[in-house]
């Protein structure tokens, strides 16, 4: 056997050990070499009557992290050129095949004849757990990294090697479509509770255990391919059968808005293939795999939320040769909802933090954030009380500049107001090293401005967090005109070191993501003063694929707050900035009815003390008019709600503020949710075509207005035939300032 | 085109759906086989006649598969040669027997057939048929599937009936009901069922509760709430409704249709089949329509299929005397009304599946019937029969007096 990816040592007892070894990786993954590798590994054993048994285990530190992604893509694009040359069945026939390969080699090594167990430690997830549940029996180590779970369906995938099937013939049906829905990542003694996994042991005894098992007589046959098996739920057409899936259905419905084809294929295959014998079952999940595979969702998910994520979170737009920024100790200045926060996560990521206020009380008031948010960890079993004690331990308070001396980054966030910023850039930069960054939270104001204050802008950056810090992920990295390389970099690695995602932006009002987030709650103002009935307006926009309602966004971000930046907007920008039926919404909802969100307890949603937020039925009355529900376009106003989203991401881009469609992708969704299963504000755009985008965003400015007008760059392109991605992709008007 | 003739209805009471229901002891065979038994010898009918039986049954699985008309035909000893043939659309399955029976007939291709129905609730039980519609992904996500009651809730929520509308309606229906049965309306439709040595077993619908008012109604609990919100069904209902902010949970047992046991049959023939059996028409179905409505809402089918009938039977809503819609839910029927501006009075005017139940794949085969005995009882003209049914369809049929 000449292998490259496994070792095979067969003891004396004739129990083959098989190690998945992967060369110059540190990962194993599932790669066509070791899918080779391992059909030689099972003929040969098989054939071998001196192998009374095979453990399949890892020679590294984990089991494996699942397939290639970049595999799968390859596939794809190879279906595609053999559909323009050899035509659509035969490109199908041949996809179908390629993509059921691994499906098959775990089949065959379920039914290789020799009992086969699993040592498992570390990861072991999507393709890797499909590999081990295709074990006759599972040993995991009790390893506090130990996890098992199939997270396909978090990059709109689902497991197609058998995942489905074998998972929903060892749990109870409701438990396995839960497992496999959520995608979660499984601790040990979890795993063995439901049954996943049959062992947990200490992690230097998973292939003893494993071997122990072979000689104890397992059998080399799987419970579903035993006669008169019965899976746990029983039969699918059965009472208990009948009171699962109808509601599995309506489920996957509430849950997904029916957006998700990965999430409603894994309910298929499941109702089908548990009324199908095993090799028939797979067989169907290979179908819906390979449907799946070729779904613009799923390409659109893996681009950013898998490849395009990764490349940001390494660093991607991390200038070169500007040598690893040396972050111990960050100096926070303003302690306040904000400024705790980004106390909270440098401290949980071990750096030291001087958290200054203008009195001790206020400054140990945004401590008392991260010891209220540890010991809800420590309630949810998700952290030792020894954690919370180091980490408050690391943030010091302080009301005095002076402490801030040895700081290796600053980050103010105190009142938006340039005044009290210049104060405190000036304090600040009379204390700290020559040498140090000093970076903005500001959400409002523009670094270019606030760097005027400071005697060092090329080293002032803006760094801005999102509501509410430890939850959010997207961090924007604002440039200022002068911005130099340096604080760029400090910023970058900064957000790498508390593990986000850094998008960089130019300087400009509402920099990208709120400008975004800006033309999506404007929206659904101006379906309620035309009289969509305001239940409609916010569960349509969950139906177009947003986490949450524009009035319901607009309630927690403040609708005073909405009044004042309209306000603002038109005295910059002048009257035709702000639409006035908008004005007319927030002037009402503030002034005349005092309105101003959840923070009064009255927004567009009453919040009752017991029981959940409902519409105040006062917002009716202030629509001119009612429309009749049946008459409305849901379709069109899904489209508005996304086309006026993507449409200002096409105007950022234009104008120089994103620079680059990854980061206008990834920082839409983790940013402001917009629509996952789209990949993102310009991959939307992408995936309908610039031209169909245009025509589509022409029918909107005719029957909605002005606002909804191609920019430039997104006319020339739908007659170009460009897109954001190709290779023809556009560049944006105006470079990184 | 040859007409259509109603010659005789019959219907046995109706039973409560369960263990300690009077037919329980019945088998659907047994119930099927009766009301053919009757309508042939009370109209000392010559089965040779007979072309052909056509049966609604909604679970026809268990004792009630294996096409139950043409063992009930045999049973009856209608002789060998008259077939049977039994269909499914849901609750309405019954009166679209009686369409199909008198399609037949218009169609010149039978001369005298017998549409009807049957359902042993009690016995077979409700969703024992499985189906592909609430269980398979590729159609229940499609069609937003829900159960009747949530989609009676939405119909409720949506066109503005709060509980007191749909409970107040549920009083009436017992009232209704109660006041039918003590003046003897039902008499000449309800046959009693007998055991095999004659002996009266039940000859009373005994679903109703007479004595029901507006308080004791209220101490119901909705019964769709859990199924609504731990099932997911409510969020099903918001996205094909997004207009509604939440679901209001109104219909309970008490305002909702009865489950009972029960079977009818409605002999139809031409003019020609008529005379040769000796027999006086009593009416004359003069058009029927079938539609498919929103599956989400489902229940407002009646609406739909009414619209299309009159269009094409040539007719206005003022030009029918009396309606029955099968009270599946109280909405259904508030819904109706509303939609067609209708006056109360001239609606289910002897109660119904509220108070009486609701066998379903009998009941319109059922309430054809009593539409047929309430025009003749006051004189009037012409009646419209229809129901609401599952996975949104609707079934109408306008008959007349000869």
């Amino acid at each position: 056997m000449k292998l490259a990816n496994f070792t095979v040592e067969t003891d004396a007892d004739g129990i083959a050990l098989v190690s998945w070894d992967q060369p110059e990786r540190s990962m194993n993954v599932i790669t066509p070499d070791m899918m080779a590798d391992l059909a030689t590994v099972i003929d040969t054993l098989a054939a071998d009557a001196a192998v009374k048994g095979i453990v399949v285990t890892s020679a590294k530190s984990d089991f494996s992290a699942g397939a290639d992604l970049t595999m799968l893509q390859g596939v794809r694009a190879e279906y595609r050129r053999r559909a323009e040359a050899d035509g659509q069945e035969a490109a199908l026939a041949f996809f179908f095949e390629e993509t059921r390969k691994l499906s098959l080699l775990y089949r065959k090594l379920e039914t290789c004849g020799k009992p086969v167990a699993a040592a498992i430690r570390g990861l072991c997830l999507g393709g890797g757990f499909e590999l081990a549940l295709a074990c006759h029996h599972r040993v995991l180590s009790d390893d506090a990294s130990s996890r098992v779970g199939l997270p396909e369906i978090k990059v709109g995938l689902f497991p197609g090697g058998g995942g489905t099937q074998r998972v929903a013939r060892l749990l109870a049906t409701p438990d396995a479509l839960q497992f496999l829905f959520r995608g979660e990542q499984i601790k040990p003694a979890m795993a063995k509770t439901m049954g996943l996994v049959h062992a947990v042991v200490a992690g230097d005894q998973v292939v003893q255990a494993a071997k122990d098992w072979i000689k104890g007589g397992g059998k080399a046959v799987a419970p579903w391919d035993v006669k008169g098996f019965k899976a746990p739920s029983g039969k699918v057409f059965s009472p208990v059968g009948m009171q699962i899936f109808p509601a599995a259905n309506a489920i996957y419905r509430r849950e997904t808005y029916d957006n998700y084809p990965a999430a409603k294929a894994i309910l298929a295959s499941v109702y089908e293939g548990l009324q199908l014998p095993m090799d028939l079952a797979l067989k169907v999940e290979s179908r819906y795999f390979a449907k799946i595979l070729r779904s613009k969702e799923a390409a659109a998910m893996i681009r950013s939320l898998f490849v395009s994520m990764g490349e940001l979170n390494k660093g991607a737009r991390r200038p070169v040769g500007v040598p690893a920024s040396e972050l111990k100790t960050i100096g926070i200045v303003g302690a306040g909802f904000m400024g705790a926060g980004i106390a909270y996560v440098t401290a949980e990521a071990g750096m030291n933090v001087v958290l200054l206020d203008r009195d001790l009380e206020a400054a140990e008031k945004g401590k008392a954030y991260s010891d209220n948010l540890m010991a809800g960890r420590i309630k949810k079993g998700r952290a030792k009380p020894e954690a919370k004690e180091a980490l408050l331990a690391r943030i010091r308070t302080t009301a005095d500049y002076a402490d801030l001396k040895d700081c290796d980054l600053i980050i103010e966030a105190v009142f938006e107001d340039p005044k009290i910023k210049a104060d405190v850039i000036a304090s600040t930069e009379a204390v700290i090293a020559p040498q140090v960054v000093f970076a903005s939270n500001t959400s409002t104001l523009p670094i270019t401005g606030l760097a005027r204050a400071s005697s060092r802008p090329d080293q002032f950056v803006g760094i801005h967090f999102f509501s509410p810090v430890e939850k959010m992920l997207l961090v924007e990295i604002i440039k200022g005109k002068k911005t130099g390389d340096k604080a760029l970099a400090a910023a970058l690695d900064y957000v790498r070191a508390i593990k986000k995602t850094p998008i960089v932006v130019n300087d400009a009002r509402g920099f990208y993501a709120n400008r975004c987030v800006g033309a999506y709650i404007r929206e659904g103002h101006l379906m309620l003063m035309e009289g969509v009935p305001p239940a409609m307006i916010e569960t349509v926009a969950k139906m177009a694929g947003m986490p949450v309602g524009p009035l319901s966004l607009n309630d927690e971000v403040a609708i005073d707050l909405g009044l004042k930046i309209a306000r603002a907007t038109k005295a910059e920008l002048g009257e035709d900035a702000v639409d006035p039926e908008q004005e007319k919404l927030l002037v009402a909802m503030v002034e005349t009815h005092g309105r101003l969100g959840r923070k009064n307890g009255k927004g567009f949603y009453d919040y009752p003390e017991n029981g959940p937020k409902r519409l105040w039925p006062g917002v009716a009355d202030l629509q001119r008019e009612k429309l009749d529900a049946d008459a409305i376009d849901v379709e069109m106003l899904k489209q508005r709600f996304l086309v006026a989203q993507a449409l200002e991401a096409a105007r950022s881009f234009e104008e120089g503020i994103v620079t680059d469609a990854r980061e206008a992708d990834v920082g839409s969704i983790i940013g402001f949710g917009f629509a996952p299963f789209t990949g993102g504000t310009l991959s939307y755009i992408d995936g309908m075509g610039a031209k169909a985008f245009v025509e589509l965003c022409k029918k909107l400015e005719k029957a909605c207005g002005a606002r909804f007008k191609p920019n430039r760059q997104l006319v020339k392109m739908a007659k170009a035939g460009g897109s954001y991605y190709g290779a023809e992709a556009p560049a944006p008007t105006r470079e990184a300032a | 085109m040859a007409e259509a003739y109603i010659y005789d209805h019959v219907r046995t009471p109706r039973g409560r759906g369960k263990p300690d229901g009077s037919l329980h002891e019945c088998s659907t065979l047994k119930l099927a086989a009766s009301v053919l038994e009757e309508i042939r010898d009370r109209n000392e009918l010559d089965t040779k006649l007979v072309d052909d039986v056509v049966l609604g049954c909604v679970d026809p699985v268990g004792e009630a598969g294996s096409d139950i008309a043409r063992a009930a035909a045999l049973t009856a000893d209608f002789g060998d040669h008259v077939p049977g043939v039994q269909i499914n659309r849901f609750c309405a399955s019954g009166l679209d027997a009686v369409n199909f029976a008198a399609a037949q007939v218009m169609a010149g291709q039978h001369e005298m057939t017998i549409g009807g129905g049957v359902e042993s609730m009690s016995r077979v039980g409700m969703g024992a048929a499985g189906g592909a519609w609430p269980m398979d992904p590729a159609i229940a996500i499609k069609s937003y599937f829900m159960p009747q009651g949530i989609s009676a809730d939405l119909i409720a929520t949506r066109y503005g009936f709060n509980r007191d509308d749909v409970d107040a309606y549920a009083v009436e229906s017992q009232k209704r009901a109660a006041l039918a049965w003590s003046e003897g309306r039902f008499e000449r439709s309800v046959v009693s069922v007998k055991d095999v040595n004659g002996l009266t077993i039940l000859d009373r619908d005994e679903h109703m509760r007479p004595q029901t008012d507006m308080q004791s109604l209220g101490q119901l609990r909705p019964s769709f709430i859990e199924m609504g919100q731990m099932g997911g069904f409510d969020a099903v209902a918001i996205q094909a409704h997004p207009e509604v902010e939440q679901v209001n949970h109104v219909h309970h047992a008490g305002n909702s249709s009865g489950i009972v046991d029960g079977a009818a049959a409605v002999l139809i023939g031409s003019k020609k089949a008529g005379k040769a059996a000796g027999l006086k028409p009593r009416g004359r179905i003069r058009a029927f329509a079938n539609i498919g409505s929103e599956p989400a809402m489902m229940l407002t089918g009646p609406v739909d299929v009414t619209r299309k009938l009159l269009k094409r039977a040539g007719m206005k809503v003022s030009d029918i005397d009396l309606f029955e819609l099968n009270e599946a839910f109280a909405s259904v029927v508030l819904r109706y009304l509303q939609a067609f501006e209708i006056d109360p009075a001239i609606m289910n005017v002897n109660g119904g599946a509220i108070a009486m139940g609701h066998p379903l794949g009998a009941t319109g085969a059922m309430i054809l019937g009593t539409a047929l005995d309430e025009l003749e009882r006051t004189g009037k003209e012409t009646a419209l029969v229809t129901l609401c049914i599952g996975a949104g369809m609707g079934t109408a049929t306008i008959i007349e007096r000869v």
